[in-house]
């Protein structure tokens, strides 16, 4: 999490459209962000905010057509992987960054055992003979918390609990020492028990292996134990991003003070009554060219109607993109153009 | 029920309810055993409360709420609405009083005929249960849209021109249509998105307020429990092993199952969440058709005794209101 070091990603004005016969859809809309080594940063937003398609587009994982993937660059370690080529996608998603996913059942395969499935890529892409794969798989699950691990391994998917399975997945993920882990919303399907189960897990991997990691969740509530820094995405944009705390404490979006509202708690007070974010969110026809949040929006004046507003900086870390100003409680005076350079610049 | 715009009316009496699913196998389809969904639970509900049910998914939720409904033919034990014993009568003499009792699902897409417009999925109820003329039931669908929030002009509309909050709203105004005292609410917000789930939660809210209505609250989410419900039942396997009223569950809960799943709930609150003390429960919950011996939780108790492992612990009162099923305390 070293302040200055290079990124190990850094992905520059990603966009995703999808071309259907009913239309198109704009899922991610110049999507700017970096991840530094070791840390994790937390992805919050609705569904259909964006968050799968973002991930799924910088490594290639989603089809074209229908889809069309642009941007100014995903930088992984030198490489533009917008740029490269199909081969070389299929070798960096299974050993220099892993995935995990919301449902394991459809990311394992249920005719081959759970052995076979960890051991394939440690001998695709770390060159391991059968011995070498095999003993790794052991440890791998041991390190993941499952017990009887070696005779776990010719069990088959379904012969797992939804817990065990999703640890089987991290397991997967974890095979080759990927650079980067994202996991896409990997305990929404869980119950809250098997959940804090995982949590403890993610928090002893990494400070066993010390990967950077992309954590996707709905759950404010997850977001606030477990990660370093945050984006908020709505409508595929980045509305808000933050440092952990500063989020909580400061959120400057709109969007961020009511998502924040909006939900209880188990613990502290008690609010007689839930706050309402009124409306729907948006499923985007065409680049946005104005706030897609301004519709639900308390605080959205004229402008916000005219232009898409930018993600301006707020210092240590922080920006948002709103032209509403919280802090003097009165729209931004408009020193806009420059705000989103350097926003741009800060975003890593 | 404890401020005083509840009464102290129990409209719903459940008493040692057991619903067991038999498992066939082989060709003879013979009976090899029973999912034992619902094992003996027991709990009042007041007329014009909430009372929230929770617990891990498989603990027999959905179960109960339908048995309690009388969708099911019950294995064992007793349902009363209203005074009314319904725990054996004979699903064709249940017609009369289904109007008095009404179900919101979890999912709103599949529990909406897609094929019927929504003035007629929200009418339908009325077609069998009352003698309206069509004019007085269109009046009534209209009304009830109102109430629910659903633009009139949407009326002849059909569901998947709705989002998933409409669609709740939608089935919610269907649960309505025949003024029932009691809704059974399964999940009711489980497929929404967060910033909609608080307009629905408000929605029951309001409804309740207006027309008095109790509520069974069916959900695995705890923080929303908290919010709605009056009194809270905890399930695991089949059993309440815990019944309090919402302060004194989520202040001072007594079961070590009710503790491990309070502390379990992530906190969205970055000071707050890193000063949760968690329990962490080891493996996941047995299969309810081979259940441990003893205590439901003793498997997975962090506080186990000898005692656990061969003898049910009996269901005691700890305190006025507060119920317990633990060795702990017995
Ligand atoms: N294959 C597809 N074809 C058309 N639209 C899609 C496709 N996949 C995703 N989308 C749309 O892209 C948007 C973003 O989806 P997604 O990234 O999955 O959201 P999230 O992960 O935040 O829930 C949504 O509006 C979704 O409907
Ligand atoms: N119709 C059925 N036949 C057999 N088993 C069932 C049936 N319905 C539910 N079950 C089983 O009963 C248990 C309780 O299920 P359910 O009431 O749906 O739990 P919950 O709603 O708490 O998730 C589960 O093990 C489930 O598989
Ligand atoms: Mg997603
Ligand atoms: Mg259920």
């Amino acid at each position: 999490m070293a302040d200055g070091a290079a990124p190990v990603l850094d992905v520059r004005d990603l966009k995703t459209v999808f071309k259907t016969r009913a239309g198109s859809v704009h899922a991610v809309n110049s999507v700017s962000f970096s991840l530094k080594p070791g840390e994790l940063l937390g992805v919050v937003g609705e569904s259909g905010s964006g968050k799968s398609v973002t991930m799924m587009s910088l490594i290639g994982l989603i089809p074209s057509p229908p889809a069309q993937v642009t941007g100014d660059g995903v930088n992984f370690g030198g490489i533009d992987l917008l740029k490269a080529s199909d081969d070389e996608l299929r070798s960096i998603r299974g050993a220099r960054i892993g995935f995990v996913f919301q449902d394991p059942m459809t990311s394992l395969n249920p005719v081959f055992t759970v052995g076979y499935q960890i051991m394939e890529p440690l001998r695709k892409h770390m060159g391991m003979d059968k011995r070498a794969a095999r003993k790794r798989a052991v440890e791998l699950l041991e390190l993941v918390g499952i017990p009887d691990a070696e005779r776990r391994l010719k069990d088959f998917p379904h012969q797992f609990s939804g817990g065990m399975r999703q640890r089987v997945m991290i397991a997967i993920a974890l095979a080759c020492d990927p650079e980067v882990l994202i996991a896409d919303e990997p305990t929404t399907a869980l119950d809250v028990t098997i959940q804090a189960q995982i949590l403890e897990l993610m928090h002893e991997l990494r400070e066993k292996l010390g990967m950077a990691v992309i954590w996707i969740t709905h759950d404010l509530g997850v977001i606030a134990g477990i990660a370093d820094r945050v984006l908020v995405m709505y409508g595929g944009q980045i509305v808000e991003h933050a440092p952990v705390r500063e989020l909580f404490k400061h959120p400057r979006h709109p969007y961020t003070r009511a998502l924040l509202k909006t939900v209880p708690s188990v613990r502290g007070e008690r609010e007689e009554r839930l706050e309402v974010i009124e409306g729907q969110p948006p499923i985007l026809r065409a680049e946005p060219s104005s706030c897609s949040f301004a519709p639900r929006c308390p605080f959205a004046f004229e402008h916000c109607l005219r232009e898409n507003p930018p993600r301006f900086d707020i210092g240590a870390g922080h920006d948002a993109a709103c032209f509403y100003d919280f802090e003097t409680g009165a729209p931004r005076s408009s020193a806009t153009a420059m705000a989103k350079e350097e926003a741009q610049l800060d975003a890593g | 029920m404890l401020d005083d715009t509840k009464s102290n009316k129990v409209l719903v009496e459940v008493k040692d309810l057991k619903m067991h699913f038999p498992i066939h196998a082989g060709i003879f389809k013979k009976r090899v055993g029973e999912v034992k969904a619902v094992d003996g639970i027991s709990f009042d509900i007041y007329e014009g409360e909430t009372l929230g049910l929770v617990g891990e998914s498989g603990c027999g939720k959905s179960t109960a709420g339908r048995a309690i409904l009388r969708l099911y033919d019950i294995t064992e034990g007793s349902v009363k609405i209203d005074g009314v014993e319904i725990g054996d009568t004979p699903q064709p003499n249940l017609r009369k009083m289904r109007p008095t009792m009404q179900m919101v699902f979890q999912d709103p897409q599949a529990s909406l005929n897609p094929r019927m417009s929504v003035a007629a999925i929200i009418g339908e109820p009325l077609n069998e249960h009352s003698d309206m003329s069509k004019a007085e039931k269109r009046e009534k669908v209209l009304s009830l849209m109102d109430q629910v929030g659903l633009n009139r002009d949407f009326a002849n509309r059909y569901p998947h021109e709705f989002s998933g909050g409409q669609r709740q709203r939608i089935g919610i105004a269907r649960a309505l249509a025949l003024n029932p005292k009691f809704i059974v609410c399964d999940e009711p917000i489980a497929a929404l998105d967060v910033s909609i789930q608080a307009q629905v939660v408000n929605l029951l809210e309001d409804l309740q307020e207006e027309f008095g209505l109790t509520y069974l609250f069916i959900s695995h989410d705890l923080s929303m429990v908290r919010h709605i419900a009056d009194r809270v039942a905890v399930m695991y396997l089949g059993r309440v092993v815990e019944l309090a009223s919402r302060e004194t569950l989520f202040s001072d809960p007594k079961h070590p199952y009710t503790q491990a799943l309070l502390s379990a709930v992530p906190e969205p609150d970055p000071w707050l969440e890193e000063k949760v003390d968690r329990i962490l429960l080891e493996g996941d919950v047995p299969s309810p058709s081979n259940p441990p011996k003893g205590c439901n939780f003793c498997t997975r108790c962090p506080q186990v005794m000898e005692i656990c492992k061969t003898e049910e612990p009996p269901t005691v009162e700890i305190a006025p209101g507060h119920i317990a099923a633990c060795h702990l305390y017995s």
